[in-house]
């Protein structure tokens, strides 16, 4: 018997390490990079990264096949043949940077409207945000328009903070955990960690979700809700706890504008808004003094309830009022909404009764001292431990705005914001309620040569604030800030190209894109996006006559633009995630990164912010350059990034600042503070003491340090807005009053959706479609190890998953005569889809959904025309129509939320038919041309060359 | 070496709880990476771009619909080499190239000496072997046996490329010979279970069974004091009538 | 499971080869054999190429071919191992008695080595038998009547191939015939046995105890951990549908045994035709031993498709 072969125990893992950030998705969670020979061995989480805390995910791990992908760009490219084509040149970096500085100058020269530069998944928006700034065109957003700007802004003006990457459920200490509407959302990582604490911990989890997969396959109770209900459902379970009186009044008096007194006076120009002093203070009825008084005082009693007299005679009564006579209606009885929600009463009786139970009978006492706004010293903090999340469930609904709030609204009548067990709001959050930033580029703030005001997203507090032209016409290409979606606080990506295209509001010069895959999975009408970007006037020129487009990859949208700029992968570039844009911050630190070139790139391509920095100085943008016309930022984007301030001593990145390194948020540039990152580990983190860790919103030392750090200006609290007054500034707009009024096509739409006590209304599509025509729902879902369309790139993900299904419900499945794999016709109002179906149970009965952005169009990412993505992967985008069908006013709004704008994907309604024989999906569009890439390997040995090192 | 120790010092093993368990993949990928460049290396990839992508994996995750006590669930299912105690997938094969390590019971396959007959993996119950077709040989899990005693890393870092990855921390590894140790502690807690023990293989990894939630103490209308407050009135009434006495405490 | 071409043609041709050994040899022990040592060794040749053939390709699956000597070490446990060795120790006697056959020395010696090659035929094939029958995976191998079935195939292929060779060598003889026919007939029982045994048999792993959770039931895989087919569901996966595998069996059972029976049958009465309808007859067991051969994997169902959505196993 020969003895157990030898096996080497202790191999290196690696030559080195290097600790970045990583880029498979928007968590941005900490990677050790393990290197050999310049390639990348291995890819493991940080241990010590505020984000993932050495855990890594599915797609992280198969960072290595991204990063080696053979759809990777290679060169700057000018497009040689027509749109779509796919036929280009290459050219070099000096020809492709004088072609985008001619056309960029030339639009900035003559009307900087007709430049719409939007940045899709974009990390550094406020590099690219302020850019376009200085650029000056009123053109710019993120992708944060179709994904869920209903959550940000539906927190934002509720309570100055949001699910939305703004805050957490406090994972240590909750027992009860709600989930709404989330398969996996951005803090990827922290949820899964989460997830497992509160499991282990025997905390309950209930998810309340049409789909039970992922988190809602190991939730202890799943309510399966039918799509665009959720509005019903909670507000039934406030219902519940005000019919059972189990709300935080002291909660309230403190912390929200409950108390605050509304005018009763039908048809004035000021019904509805709050009744203020004459220093503009909201009033509330004073019991110490038995008299009207400021409701930001410190010492005041206020009361929650009573119709009380102002001094002008008219009526006012607090919002607690109004709020509790809102939820209280039978309408949101558990009775009324169990039909229209698919959820039976007495369930949601129960569920309201086991939060109201948690909330207020095991509520958690911290023996820590805190001192709130008022000086006031308060020796425990008590937490009632609900704590919730929800994401595009409910954001991608036109309903969603007011759902959101909705949510809000529960969680603060049962006092759980920013307390032990509730929600926690990551710094730089919270902001005011809503966040002191107005929007900038209405016509009159944009000039040939001239940067914008200020920035170009913000929060109107009402119709002045709308970014309109003289003539009340939309001033954005997106309609954004416009009365087609007054609050859209993070503009309409999901609109621009089609309105260019229509040349509706206005035409354009150049779409200057980056990364964002608007030819295919991240566009409604996928058909008619890209019609759009091909169409061409009467003398033969496409109406979108310039695209410039920076991706890394072979996108299927890569081949309608005229000028490419490569990006590289995430491993090879600099990258800033900054205070300024949208943090890593966990709730008890403020927390920033970056990005470095931890392996060099083997072609021709470049960081896009690196490129956007050269362009800022050859355009001659004034921050980007010197007075004597030479480039600010010789060194590029490092450079920028320890250089740049927004305000003296600000600037991208909050750690190790002051020339000597010692200072935090505020101080001079210092230029070891790359350097010091990368020996952190590419992280900054400021750890908040015990004392400002809860109550942010209304905690003196919290509030004293945010104004130090920049997140302030001033150490008042946020007081949250159960009761909306810029809603109510709308409405009364649609009512008649106020110098700038909705056009008669949208008064009524915005008299009905602006209430400012949030309510349900059913989704627009449904309403819209004939319900009996398209009796189902149809909705996407991530899947947690892909990443939209990045994916289908990887070797190893797309071996997980190549081609999609549409899970239906066996009922539905018997109804239809169809059984796996069976293919079917998918319609909705838009068009049909040809795709194969799976049965499930855990799914609700009225409800279709797929694994969203597996489908791909042939001839992008270098997959063989034959892969499953092509010949069986679907998108739903092709059914999802960019405009709603026309309406009572025969006008098309944007398939939108009505007071945001947000992309409503998940309002599809749609019917199913067996299709005929087998075959391969439809819509099956031509291929796309892609002469510039290598061959795609036929196979794949990787990690064959470590082994060799080994022996 | 294909005859199987009478004991092994140790039982090495993975814990995975389905309880937890998310299918998020994150094991599998994971795994993939750790292993392409290690003790097996490469995991070969065929047709990676194309029509019929497959390769070489050692840890794959499932899911699955069931009905317990009429009530209907959904359960991630990850699945790896057991490292069982009798397995036949060790005494089939004919070079002695599989094995199982008499120190601590992990299952391995000798790279260098096996000559890709594929017996093993038909004497496996669980499906748990690989054939890598580009390189001729066998691969399966590891257990990470070029990790979990390497001294060349952290210490903390010593355990399988998926246990680390794990984001939910459903999976956890360790001694399941020792009672004393975390993971068998563990098992015992929550009723842990082998796989297809029926099949008597005496699998060692363990999975810990979904939980059933505990129904939670709920009092329906606490606020019953309000029950002194004149009837018949609205709830409406009633709640500002609650408000005003509460807050004048 | 997935049936290979290379160990179909490996188990029907080495299979042979080793019944045309073990018959040749018996004959010659008996003294039954045509006399003259060219056609004996003629005849053995025969065996030796069907076998080694057989050999060769079996190797052709293997990753590591160059390997293959390490293949002989685990006979303690193996059966694999086993088969190897007891395939390479029947070469000895065997190569032996083409020795004192092709030189014509020693005839003593000829009877032991030739009683030796029929036990090593024996013995190796009862291995490869063994091989399957041993795998508790698969429960239309895991029956003690795999070895004996793999036996009376070798059997009843080295019969007919024997009574050919004689009957082409013009040596034809009517008791090989019959050993013919009574193999022919044994391997048709047994395979007809076969057959309604695992027919019978359900299996007894079912899906819930694959998947274990306690209490457990009405298990339906939602996503396959790939949505292509991965090795293991390659290999284990492959299962041939049941009315096609009937209509298999049938062909299989008729050319296999049927028309061979029927040819040699003829041949006995009517000797002139006999190597022509032997030839016939070979041929046609030949196709019928590939397509059984097939079937016996095809039909094979492996318990760890029970993870991959199959009930029982
Ligand atoms: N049906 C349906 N459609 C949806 C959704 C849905 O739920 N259902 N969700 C919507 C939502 S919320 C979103 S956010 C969008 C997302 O959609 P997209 O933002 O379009 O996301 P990706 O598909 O990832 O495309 C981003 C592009 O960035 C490129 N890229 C990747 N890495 C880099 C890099 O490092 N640099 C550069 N320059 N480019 C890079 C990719 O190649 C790709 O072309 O999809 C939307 N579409
Ligand atoms: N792995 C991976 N991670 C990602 C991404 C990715 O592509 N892959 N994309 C990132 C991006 S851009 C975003 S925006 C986030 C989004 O993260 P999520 O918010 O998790 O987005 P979706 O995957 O679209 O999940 C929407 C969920 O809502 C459910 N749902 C749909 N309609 C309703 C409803 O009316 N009510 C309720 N209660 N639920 C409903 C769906 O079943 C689904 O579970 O994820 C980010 N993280
Ligand atoms: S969650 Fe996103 S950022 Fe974090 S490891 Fe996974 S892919 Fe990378
Ligand atoms: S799981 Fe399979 S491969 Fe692993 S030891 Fe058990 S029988 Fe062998
Ligand atoms: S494939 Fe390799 S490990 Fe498996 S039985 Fe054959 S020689 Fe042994
Ligand atoms: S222990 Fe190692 S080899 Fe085994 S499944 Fe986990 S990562 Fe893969
Ligand atoms: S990493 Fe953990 S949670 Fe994710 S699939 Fe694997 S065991 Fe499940
Ligand atoms: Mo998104």
């Amino acid at each position: 018997m020969s003895a157990e072969p030898v096996v080497n125990l202790n191999q290196p893992v690696a030559d080195r390490v290097a600790k970045t950030t990583c880029y498979m998705c928007a968590c941005r969670c900490g990677i050790d990079v393990h290197i050999t020979d310049g390639k990348v061995r291995y890819i493991d989480g940080n241990r010590d990264h505020p984000v993932n805390r050495g855990v890594i995910c599915g797609k992280g791990s198969a960072g290595i096949m991204q990063h080696y992908s053979p759809a990777r760009l290679r060169a700057p490219m000018r497009r040689v043949g027509p749109r779509g084509s796919g036929e280009f040149e290459e050219i070099s970096w000096d020809e492709a940077l004088a072609l985008a500085t001619d056309w960029l100058g030339e639009v900035r020269r003559s009307d900087p409207r007709r430049l719409a530069f939007f940045t899709g998944r974009d990390q550094s928006q406020s590099l690219t945000g302020f850019w376009a700034m200085q650029y000056g065109t009123p053109n710019f957003a993120a992708h944060g328009g179709f994904c869920s700007v209903n959550m940000a802004a539906g927190g934002l003006y509720t309570f100055g903070g949001a699910f939305w990457e703004f805050g957490d459920p406090d994972w240590d200490l909750t027992k009860y955990f709600m989930l709404f509407g989330v398969a996996e959302d951005h803090a990827s990582n922290p949820i899964k960690i989460g997830i497992g604490k509160l499991k282990s911990r025997g905390a309950k989890v209930v998810s309340i979700n049409p789909v039970r997969t992922g988190y809602n396959a190991v939730a202890d109770e799943w309510v399966g809700i039918r799509p665009g209900t959720d509005g019903l459902f909670v507000g039934a379970l406030i219902h519940e706890l005000f019919r059972t009186r189990q709300v935080d009044l002291d909660y309230l008096i403190r912390y929200t504008n409950a108390p605050w007194l509304v005018i009763e006076a039908p048809g004035a120009a000021d019904d509805g808004l709050f009744a203020r002093d004459e220093a503009g203070a909201p009033l509330v009825w004073d019991k110490a003094s038995g008299g009207l008084a400021s409701g930001l005082g410190p010492d005041v009693q206020p009361v929650l309830t009573g119709r009380r007299t102002l001094a002008d005679g008219r009526m006012a009564r607090p919002v607690f009022e109004l709020m509790a006579e809102r939820y209280l209606d039978p309408t949101y009885s558990p009775e009324a909404v169990a039909e229209g929600t698919g959820v039976p009463a007495e369930q949601i009786r129960r569920l309201a009764a086991e939060i109201a139970h948690v909330a207020f009978r095991e509520e958690i006492v911290l023996d820590q001292p805190w001192t709130d706004w008022t000086g006031r010293r308060h020796e425990k903090m008590i937490g009632r431990p609900v704590s919730m999340h929800a994401m595009r469930g409910i954001s991608a609904h036109s309903n969603g705005f007011q759902t959101c709030r909705m949510i809000h609204i529960l969680q603060i009548l049962l006092g759980s914001i920013d307390c032990p067990g509730g929600f926690r709001y990551k710094p730089p959050y919270p902001r005011q309620a809503p966040p002191w930033l107005l929007p900038h580029g209405a016509s009159r703030d944009v000039r040939p040569d001239e940067p914008l005001g200020g920035p170009h997203l913000g929060f109107p507090l009402g119709p002045q604030h709308l970014l309109l032209n003289e003539d009340d016409s939309p001033a954005r290409i997106d309609k954004g800030f416009s009365w087609d979606a007054p609050m859209s606080a993070h503009g309409l990506m999901h609109m621009v190209i089609n309105n260019a295209a229509t040349k509706d509001p206005y035409g354009i010069d150049v779409l200057f894109m980056y990364m964002a895959n608007m030819a295919w999975n991240s566009s409604m009408n996928v058909g008619g996006t890209i019609e759009a970007l091909t169409r061409k006037d009467e003398n033969g020129d496409y109406v979108i006559p310039k695209i410039i487009y920076s991706d890394s990859y072979y996108s299927e949208t890569v081949p309608y633009a005229d000028l490419i700029l490569p990006d590289t992968t995430y491993l090879e570039r600099w990258d800033c995630i900054s205070l300024l844009d949208r943090p890593i911050s966990e709730a008890d630190m403020a927390a920033d990164s970056i990005r470095w070139p931890v392996v060099e790139p083997d072609r021709d391509v470049r960081g896009f912010q690196e490129v956007l920095i050269d362009l800022g100085g050859r355009l001659g943008l004034p921050a980007f350059t010197n007075a004597d016309g030479s480039p600010k930022y010789p060194g590029g984007y490092p450079d920028y990034i320890v250089n740049h301030q927004r305000k003296p001593g600000i600037g991208p990145l909050a750690g190790w600042r002051g020339a000597d390194g010692t200072k935090t948020g505020n101080g001079a540039p210092n230029p070891q503070q790359l350097d010091r990152y990368i020996e952190n580990g590419s992280f900054f983190a400021h750890h908040l003491k015990p004392e400002q860790a809860y109550f942010k919103h209304a905690n003196r030392d919290y509030l004293t340090w945010a104004v130090e750090m920049g997140f302030r200006t001033v150490p008042l609290p946020t007081i949250f807005q159960l009761y909306s007054e810029p809603v109510q500034a709308f409405r009364l707009a649609a009512e008649g009053h106020g110098t700038r009024q909705p056009p008669e096509t949208h008064r009524a739409r915005i008299a009905r959706y602006f209430d400012p006590l949030p309510f349900w209304y059913p989704p627009f599509e449904g309403s819209l479609v004939d319900e009996a025509l398209y009796p189902l729902h149809a909705i996407t879902q991530r899947p947690m190890h892909m990443y939209h369309s990045w994916g289908s790139q990887n070797a190893w993900l797309r071996q997980i998953t190549a081609a999609n299904r549409l899970y239906i419900h066996h009922d539905l499945g018997a109804q239809t005569g169809v059984t796996d794999d069976d293919w079917v016709w998918l319609a909705s109002h838009l068009g049909r889809v040809k795709c194969q179906v799976r049965l499930m149970e855990g799914v609700n009965p009225d409800t279709v959904w797929t694994w969203n952005a597996i489908g791909k169009r042939r001839g992008a990412w270098n997959l063989s025309d034959d892969a499953p993505e092509m010949k069986e992967g679907f998108l739903l985008n092709h059914l999802i129509s960019e405009l709603l069908p026309k309406g009572g006013g025969g006008y098309r709004y944007s398939n939108s939320d009505p007071i945001t704008g947000q992309a409503a994907w998940f309002d599809l309604r749609v019917n199913i038919a067996p299709a005929d024989g087998a075959g391969a999906t439809e819509p099956m569009f031509e291929p796309l041309g892609h002469a510039q890439l290598p061959p795609a390997p036929g196979k794949l040995a990787y990690g064959s060359q470590f082994r060799k090192a080994k022996t | 070496m294909t005859t199987l120790p009478p004991e092994t010092g140790k039982k090495l093993g993975l814990v995975i709880d389905l309880d937890i368990c998310v299918g998020c993949q994150a094991c599998v990928t994971s795994c993939k990476e750790w292993n392409t460049g290690g003790h097996s290396a490469p995991l070969s990839d065929h047709d990676p771009y194309g029509a019929d992508p497959s390769g070489a994996w050692l840890n794959r995750v499932h899911s699955y619909e069931y009905e317990k006590a009429g009530v209907s669930r959904t359960v991630h299912f990850p699945r790896s080499c057991l490292h069982c105690e009798e397995p036949a997938c060790v005494t089939v094969c004919p070079t002695g190239a599989s094995y199982k390590r008499i120190e601590d019971g992990i299952v391995l396959v000798n790279p260098d000496t096996c000559i890709g007959c594929k017996l093993c993996s038909w004497a496996c119950p669980y499906g748990a072997r690989e054939y890598d077709h580009d390189d001729g040989v066998m691969k399966k899990c590891t257990l990470c046996v070029d990790r979990i005693y390497n001294e060349t890393i952290p210490e903390e870092d010593r355990v399988p490329s998926c246990v680390r990855a794990c984001p939910t921390g459903a999976r956890a590894f360790g001694d399941l010979g020792d009672p004393d140790s975390a993971v068998s502690k563990s098992v015992a807690a929550r009723e842990g279970f082998g796989l297809l023990e029926e099949f008597g293989y005496k699998p060692v990894n363990r999975y810990l069974p979904p939980r059933e939630a505990a129904p939670r103490a709920v009092v329906a209308e606490p606020q019953g004091e309000t029950a002194s407050l004149p009837n018949p009135r609205s709830a409406v009434e009633r709640l500002f009538a609650w408000a005003d006495r509460a807050l004048s405490h | 499971m997935h049936p290979a071409y290379s160990v179909i043609f490996f188990t029907t041709s080495s299979g042979a080869g080793y019944g045309l050994l073990f018959w040749l040899s018996l004959l010659h022990a008996a003294g039954g054999a045509p006399d003259g040592r060219w056609s004996l060794l003629a005849i053995l040749v025969m065996a030796l190429v069907l076998i080694t053939l057989g050999l060769l390709a079996s190797t052709l699956h293997l990753g590591h071919p160059e390997r293959a000597i390490g293949a002989l070490s685990q006979w303690r446990s193996s059966w694999l191992s086993r088969e190897g060795l007891a395939a390479l120790a029947t070469y000895v006697p065997a190569g032996l008695l083409a020795l004192v056959w092709l030189f014509g020395i020693g005839t003593a010696w000829s009877v032991p080595l030739a009683l030796l090659s029929a036990a090593g035929a024996v013995a190796t094939v009862y291995c490869t038998g063994m091989i399957y029958a041993s795998l508790p995976t698969i429960r239309e191998w895991n029956m003690p009547m795999v070895p004996a079935i793999y036996l009376v195939l070798t059997a009843a292929s080295g019969a007919l191939i024997l009574a050919t060779l004689l009957a082409l060598f013009g040596a034809a003889s009517g008791w090989v015939a019959l050993l013919t026919i009574a193999t022919l007939m044994a391997a048709a029982a047994l395979k007809w046995l076969y057959w309604a045994r695992i027919d019978a048999n359900p299996g007894k792993y079912t899906d819930e105890m694959a998947i274990g959770i306690p209490g457990a039931s009405a298990i339906r895989q939602l996503d396959p951990p790939h949505t292509r087919p991965n090795y293991v569901m390659r290999e284990m996966g492959y299962l041939v549908g049941r009315k096609h595998a009937r209509r298999l069996r049938r062909i299989a059972l008729a050319s296999l045994c049927g028309l061979p029976l029927l040819l040699v049958l003829l041949a006995l009465l009517w000797h002139a035709a006999a190597p022509f309808l032997l030839i016939v007859a070979t041929l046609s067991a030949a196709v019928g031993l590939l397509i059984e051969r097939w079937l016996f994997f095809a039909e094979a169902s492996h318990v760890s498709m029970l993870y991959y959505g199959r009930k029982r196993a």
